[in-house]
């Protein structure tokens, strides 16, 4: 036993293996394998870095500095197996992710490494590895969730345990998220006027750290075995368990190349357009297009910090170097929001408990929650877009904000808890920040207090795309109606929908709620909610004062949304902003 | 119970003196041994409670019988809200039904103002009802019936719900304020509410009440004449109503709310109201507020503001046509609040600029789907000047054009405002 015990480093790895030699029968292969790596891994040093979210080489400063003075490196990914099967997170998403993997590990065996694909948990699954590894070092991006600061503690534990060196770099934002809640008196700005108030405060966002490529990583070396692809290979979906029969291909393909390929188109198409202001909503932009890049920023195939750079230098470029608005940033911005509003709030994602979310008597209705997850809600335009989103992983925000007010305070008054976890399977880009921050949102539960305004499920998707094109590509049933009725199929009298073939009520669902009615229900009951904040003094229609008697000693409100820093907002009616 | 010094005024400390560490002291002003919670008199108890949560409060009725007669005394219980939900159809906590039963059995007849929240089921509805129909010895004077998700009160047997309502009308004698918003009221309940609450009703809110009729509704007017507030459906509005708010022996009326639903396109048929019958009301109540909701299509708008109408605060919730929106401009002179949820895809710069000039009231303006050129907008904004309090765009409804962009539209628009300003923003991801 004494050899092996000088290949580990410090008392506490000893104590690790002392207590683990007992329970452990695969102490025995850590000999062989120890044996075989004693050349690389004993003597010098021995790197992890831990892929979670960027999923990329360029721009990963925390790669780049753990490289340095690195003998050997292995980049990881821990997959636990069990959320295949849990499926809260759909077909497309895991695809995706599979197809991140596949790039990383592609471009890492450009420069004669691998990526190591590992099952398990992560507090198993290192200890483990720092064993095996002889592992001096550990990187990973930073991850400003509260599930993922709470499991990154637990690992910097075990790591310091095992007397591993942690790097840890923030590039997953463009700021460092804490220093804007300290700009704001130690809390997140609720408001995004707040928000793009304090942004103009921060030092300029970083730069971004320079690509791995060969000539960094010269130094290094990963240990590959032979059969690396058996141990450590990215899995395919039918490993995952997942049926690929009849499986289209992806929309979005998923990976770091292709998220460069698409950030240079994206570029392209803003230069010549030469215009930097928001895109005028036509049916096209509802299609899924070769620039987007949402889903490829929050798997951190892309870096927020790259895009935001070469957005600037287009824009000083084409706009002969005046100074760029906040609005170019616009879809970075929002992004950058929420997850300042979620990092230190656990309970981010719920109603119950969360300080920033009003209390809503939602209804629970899960009948009616399917009919909307699986587009069956007889309204085309909803229909239409659950559909997308279903197939392809991704949905116009304009769409998005149609299908959440009328799952929500729109039409059949759910909980947008509901949504935001349809959304979670089935989207792209729907991290645990964005997704949740978004649906409340757009419920009006929090941040945006504008509850008048209600999307009508067919005069939005009719004024979007007069044609009806969007609705015949993705209901194709419906394919027969004329523009004039495609929107409202029910209202088309019998000979329209006999020549359709599609008579609504039997090939295509019939409308499963009367949207005036509900709107007018769902406007009032808004109304209640926020009549009842002491705070709101926004449009309320000529709220009648003498019945308002203000129950406070049963206020089932507990919104506190008297926070000393709005106070110190500039002049102003309090809802805007 | 031992009363405290007259030492113990509003400017003492509430709660005994503590003792210094580590020696024995008597406290200048300690109550007479022994020194215990329980012996708080009754009236700072009662202060505290009145400051927590029904939750709080009763957790705290348990510690002593003090506080217990304390949790018990009238004034704690003039004012309740009984919570019923199911936890099939809803996501919060029902009031305790035990808390219900105490209530009925020791403070029905200290009930004053009193609501009832349900969600969407029926068995909630039914609940409520149940409630109602106890409480006979009591004299509730704010009574309010809401449906927090589905209108489940609808679901209820008219008989079952009318028969309940009619116990508070009957027994109450002094109702003040009603909101009984979607449920199955009928004329005769109404009858019974005016034969025993007449002198005292001020408040009555009753919007989409179908078993309504303009005639029940006529008969509140005619003999409920301190009534300051009254929200209802178009198709109860009537000129005989009209006039018989503004009756000589009428108060004057403060806020009358109409709101107007289309059932199916073009089948609901809007009689008009008379513009005379609309000058009558104005002249009696100079300052009334006049809240209408539309919630049509846009074709059904033909009978609405072909004449002046008084209205002050209008909403669309529903598209609404140019066409419209110009004989706003034109016939509504005492327009103070406007919300447009949706109208289309050509710029409003025109309509919304006769608004201005026109509405010299108009505080508040809420706009949502629609498109202005940012001219247009600046023009509108300069026109109303600083007495918009509310201005509620959302950002895609304002149109970049030659002379501005939206950078420039919002230094703009806070400078004529006199504050600062931006549109209304929608994550964008």
């Amino acid at each position: 036993f004494v050899g092996v015990f000088t290949v580990f480093r410090g008392l506490s790895a000893v104590s690790t293996c002392s207590q683990s030699c007992s329970a452990n029968p695969t102490l025995t292969t850590l000999f062989i394998f120890n044996a075989a790596m004693k050349n690389s891994d004993s003597m010098g040093v021995n790197t992890i870095h831990w892929f979670r979210k960027g999923l990329r080489l360029h721009d990963n400063p925390a790669l780049r500095d753990s490289i340095r003075g690195t003998d050997t490196l292995r980049c990881i990914y821990i997959l636990d197996p069990w959320f295949a099967g849990s499926s809260s997170v759909g077909i497309n998403r895991w695809r995706f992710l599979l197809h991140c993997l596949e790039d990383l590990d592609a471009s890492l065996r450009k420069l004669n490494s691998r990526l190591f694909v590992i099952r398990g948990q992560p507090t198993d699954v290192f200890p483990r590895l720092f064993r095996e590894w002889n592992i001096a070092r550990l990187s990973y991006e930073y991850d400003s969730e509260p599930f993922g600061k709470e499991r990154d503690a637990a690992i910097q534990k075990l790591a310091s345990e095992a007397g591993v060196e942690v790097t840890v770099r923030i590039s997953h934002t463009l700021y460092n998220l804490d220093k804007i809640i300290e700009l704001n008196d130690g809390q997140p700005p609720l408001t995004y006027k707040r928000f793009q108030a304090i942004i103009n405060q921060m030092d300029a966002v970083e730069l971004p750290a320079e690509t791995i490529i060969s000539k960094v990583i010269k130094n290094c070396t990963t240990p590959i075995t032979h059969d690396h692809d058996d141990k450590f290979g990215v899995p395919s979906l039918e490993e995952l368990g997942f049926e690929t029969e009849g499986l289209s291909t992806a929309v979005w393909p998923g990976g770091e190349t292709e998220a460069l390929m698409r950030l240079e188109r994206h570029l392209e198409r803003k230069a010549w357009v030469a215009n930097f202001e928001r895109p005028r909503m036509n049916s096209n932009s509802l299609l899924a297009a070769p620039t987007g890049l949402s889903p490829y920023l929050r798997f951190g195939c892309l870096s927020c910090r790259l895009f935001y750079f070469k957005l600037t230098d287009l824009y000083k470029k084409v706009k002969k170097n005046s100074t760029p608005p906040l609005s170019l940033y616009g879809q970075l911005l929002w992004r950058e929001f929420f997850y300042t509003t979620a990092t230190n709030n656990p309970c981010f994602d719920k109603m119950e408990g969360n300080p920033v979310c009003l209390q809503i008597p939602w209804d629970r209705n899960p009948e009616a929650l399917a009919k909307w997850a699986e587009g069956q809600t007889g309204y085309p335009w909803i229909d239409a877009i659950m559909t997308q989103l279903r197939q392809e992983g991704w949905i116009h925000h304009l769409a998005r904000h149609a299908v959440a007010c009328f799952l929500t305070r729109g039409d059949l008054w759910i909980s947008w808890e509901e949504g935001m976890k349809v959304f979670e399977e089935l989207l792209l880009d729907a991290d645990w920040s964005v997704n949740a921050g978004s649906w409340m949102w757009l419920s009006c539960s929090s941040f945006f207090q504008q509850f008048f305004h209600c999307y009508c499920p067919v005069g939005f998707g009719r004024r979007t795309d007069p044609s009806g094109d969007y609705i015949r590509r993705y209901l194709p049933v419906l394919r027969g109606f004329p523009a004039k009725y495609i929107y409202d199929p029910w209202n088309a009298p019998e000979d329209v929908q006999k020549a359709a073939k599609c008579i609504i009520g039997t090939n295509y669902p019939r409308p499963m709620v009367n949207h005036a009615e509900a709107s007018r229900v769902n406007i009032e009951r808004m109304k209640q909610i926020y009549q009842q904040l002491s705070c709101y003094k926004g449009l309320v229609i000529s709220v009648s004062s003498s019945y308002g008697e203000s129950s406070r000693d049963q206020a089932s409100l507990r919104f506190a949304c008297t926070r000393a820093s709005q106070r110190t907002l500039p002049q102003g009616p309090l809802f805007i902003g | 119970m031992k009363r405290g010094r007259s030492v113990l005024n509003s400017k003492c400390p509430i709660f005994p003196y503590h003792e210094k560490p580590g020696k024995r002291h008597k406290p200048s002003f300690a109550l007479s041994p022994p020194t215990d919670w329980g012996n708080l008199p009754y009236c700072i108890v009662l202060q505290i409670f009145q400051h927590l949560s029904l939750v709080d409060r009763a957790r705290s009725s348990s510690v002593c019988r003090c506080w217990n007669d304390v949790f018990h005394m009238p004034d704690l219980w003039r004012r309740f809200e009984f919570e019923l939900n199911q936890p099939a159809t809803s996501y919060l906590r029902s009031t305790h039904p035990d808390l219900i039963q105490q209530i009925i059995k020791k403070h029905a007849q200290h009930l004053q103002y009193v609501s009832f929240k349900v969600d969407s089921s029926t068995e909630s509805a039914e609940a409520a009802c149940d409630i109602l129909s106890q409480l006979v010895n009591c004299t509730i004077k704010t009574l309010g019936l809401i449906s927090t998700a589905r209108s489940s009160f609808m679901d209820v047997s008219q008989a079952h719900f009318v028969s309940a309502l009619t116990v508070v009308f009957v027994n109450s004698k002094s109702l003040s304020s009603i909101k009984i918003d979607d449920t199955p009221v009928d004329d005769p309940s109404l009858k019974v509410l005016v034969a025993n609450n007449s002198d005292t009703l001020k408040l009555l809110k009753m919007s989409s009440c179908p078993h309504v009729s303009p005639a029940g509704i006529l008969c509140v007017a005619d003999q409920c004449h301190g009534l300051r507030e009254l929200a209802l459906n178009y198709h109860l509005l009537s000129d005989e109503l009209l006039l018989a708010l503004s009756s000589e022996k009428h108060v004057h009326l403060e806020h009358l709310r109409i709101d107007v639903v289309s059932e199916n396109p073009g089948q609901t048929h809007f009689h008009t109201i008379k513009r005379n019958s609309w000058e009558a009301l104005v002249r009696h109540s100079p300052k009334v507020n006049i809240v209408m909701y539309f919630f049509l299509y846009e074709e059904e708008f033909g009978p609405f503001f072909c004449e002046e109408t008084p209205v002050t605060h209008l909403y669309f919730g529903r598209a609404v046509s140019k066409e419209m929106l110009g004989r706003i401009g034109l016939n509504c002179p005492r327009l103070v609040e406007l919300v447009v949820c949706a109208n289309g895809l050509n710029p409003l710069d025109e309509e919304l600029i006769r608004i201005a000039k026109r509405c010299k009231s108009l505080t508040a303006i809420g706009l949502g789907e629609c498109e202005v050129t940012c001219s247009g907008f600046v023009e509108f904004v300069k026109t109303c000047g600083g007495r918009l309090t509310q201005l509620s765009i959302m950002e895609e409804v304002l149109i970049p054009d030659n002379r501005y962009n939206m950078e420039q539209i919002h230094s703009e628009v806070s400078k004529h405002l006199g504050r600062l300003w931006f549109p209304d923003m929608m994550p964008t991801w």
